[in-house]
């Protein structure tokens, strides 16, 4: 089994409009910006894929990466938890405009319902958002003599994901905390694209070492030099053709 | 009013009753001045939402590594003895009861523990991050906040006017004039700088300010 691939463009060919996306990531750390920008390369050469859902922590910075997605018409709707950023102009100006859709979700219920979609959970009880805002038309229960309110699994057509070493068959580890997001989304998504900054062979990474079994991954491509959203951001860096 | 603490003194005054060992998360912001100011021989380990225990500083400006940051997403580096995991494992910390003490911001307190910090109404983005899940995991949840806000209004008050972080959940509040503790659903003065009357206190708190034993001097170090 080898589930590498060559390019990066082949990697997410598989993102149609009006699909799911997740996408990991905490700001900068662990965000998979070139998978990122190869979808936007195909959106930009066809106007394809369109009216994507993205799942996300943030709502992207600047203008690279997930801002750039943004910025460049794709994104429908953003379920996140925390939509501000040092440079979070392009979200803002087009919530503000009523052009993009948001579900705010406290991260703690972002992660679970990730995972809970990932392993096979439809909905679970959490104290996080009771009596507040966000837990309005939601069902609550008590258990125990605390009430809880009820969240619902997520899950996606396709997960876009950093990794620091793959192994062909897809086995990931992660680097420092990069990994975030990233080991859950994996899970929830139908087809799991990974960017790795080094493919070994099967058998390259002690199994001990395994953060991400492999039968959470589809596609595995490589990029040795990935670049570093914040490192882009303190250079002004605009993803050309979106803006 | 005469003089306030400054946010490093408010700070100070908070990691004052940071136990040695005490598994502790700090908000992005303000918050995370009281790392500064563990008393001596006492080590807190740290937790950020986003897959660190046992973060340390900042590193010099040119050191940094963008694959180590906080929740704030600020370069951190790491201490002996760090760990990381991937967020559902970071919230199972904080849900499950596993750290000791959560330090948050605040916009609005209320006497009966109620917190508002994440949206300050319907305009602008809004955003929450996990304030929400904190305020429910922590075995104590104190707030460090400025006593009024900007333009003099009271931060403490008989109930909360933005949108609820959570309900009932704040213990302590370390504010620029006092130290308040909520029990009962009530406000219990426990610490007031020397230069203020209670009354003086108690003018700029939008809720009743109860005494139970002593009322003990705020005195802090120049920060």
């Amino acid at each position: 089994m080898d589930k590498t691939v060559a390019n990066l463009a082949t990697a997410v060919a598989g993102i149609g409009d009006g699909m799911t996306v997740m996408i990991g990531g905490f700001g900068g750390a662990g965000s998979p910006i070139e998978l990122i920008h190869a979808l936007i390369d195909r959106f930009l050469a066809t106007g394809h894929p369109k009216d994507l859902t993205v799942i996300n922590n943030n709502a992207g910075n600047g203008h690279v990466g997930l801002a750039a997605l943004i910025e460049a018409g794709m994104v429908r709707k953003l379920i996140c938890s925390f939509p501000r950023s040092a440079d979070p102009v392009v979200f803002t100006d087009l919530y503000l405009a009523g052009k993009i859709e948001l579900e705010l979700v406290p991260q703690g219920t972002l992660a679970e319902r990730i995972r809970a979609g990932g392993a096979g959970i439809p909905a679970f009880y959490t104290p996080t958002s009771y009596g507040t805002d966000l837990a309005r038309g939601k069902p609550v229960a008590e258990f125990d003599g605390r009430p809880y309110v009820q969240e619902r699994w997520l899950k996606a057509d396709v997960a876009l994901v950093k990794a620091e070493v793959a192994d062909s068959q897809g086995n990931l580890t992660y680097r420092a905390a990069a990994r975030n997001f990233n080991p859950l989304m994996c899970m929830a998504a139908a087809e799991t694209v990974v960017q790795a900054s080094r493919v070994v062979p099967a058998g390259g990474i002690d199994p001990e070492a395994v953060i991400t079994p492999g039968i959470f991954v589809q596609k595995v491509v490589e990029v040795a030099d990935a670049q570093q959203e914040e490192d882009l951001n303190r250079a002004n860096a605009v993803y050309p053709g979106v803006a | 009013m005469a003089a306030k603490l400054t946010n490093n003194q408010i700070a100070w005054r908070a990691a004052q009753d940071i136990h040695d060992g005490a598994y502790v998360n700090l908000g992005i912001g303000f918050p995370e001045k009281v790392a500064q100011y563990q008393p001596p021989g006492r080590e807190a380990i740290f937790h950020t939402e986003n897959g660190i225990l046992n973060f340390g500083e900042a590193p010099p400006s040119g050191d940094e590594d963008w694959d180590l940051i906080n929740a704030g997403k600020r370069a951190v580096t790491l201490k002996p003895g760090s760990a990381f995991f991937h967020h559902a494992d970071s919230f199972a910390m904080v849900r499950g009861g596993h750290l000791d003490v959560a330090i948050l911001g605040a916009y609005e307190v209320a006497e009966n523990g109620d917190l508002a910090n994440w949206s300050t109404g319907p305009k602008g983005v809004p955003a929450v991050g996990g304030a929400m899940d904190l305020i429910h995991g922590a075995k104590r949840v104190a707030v460090i906040t400025d006593h009024v806000t900007k333009d003099g209004r009271p931060k403490l008050l008989k109930r909360c006017t933005l949108p609820l972080t959570g309900v009932g959940c704040v213990t302590r509040i370390y504010t620029s004039l006092a130290v308040i503790d909520i029990e009962g659903g009530r406000f219990i003065l426990r610490e007031k700088l020397p230069a203020l009357s209670f009354d003086e206190v108690q003018a700029v708190t939008g809720a009743e300010l109860h005494i139970a034993g002593t009322v003990a001097d705020l005195i802090v170090p120049e920060l």
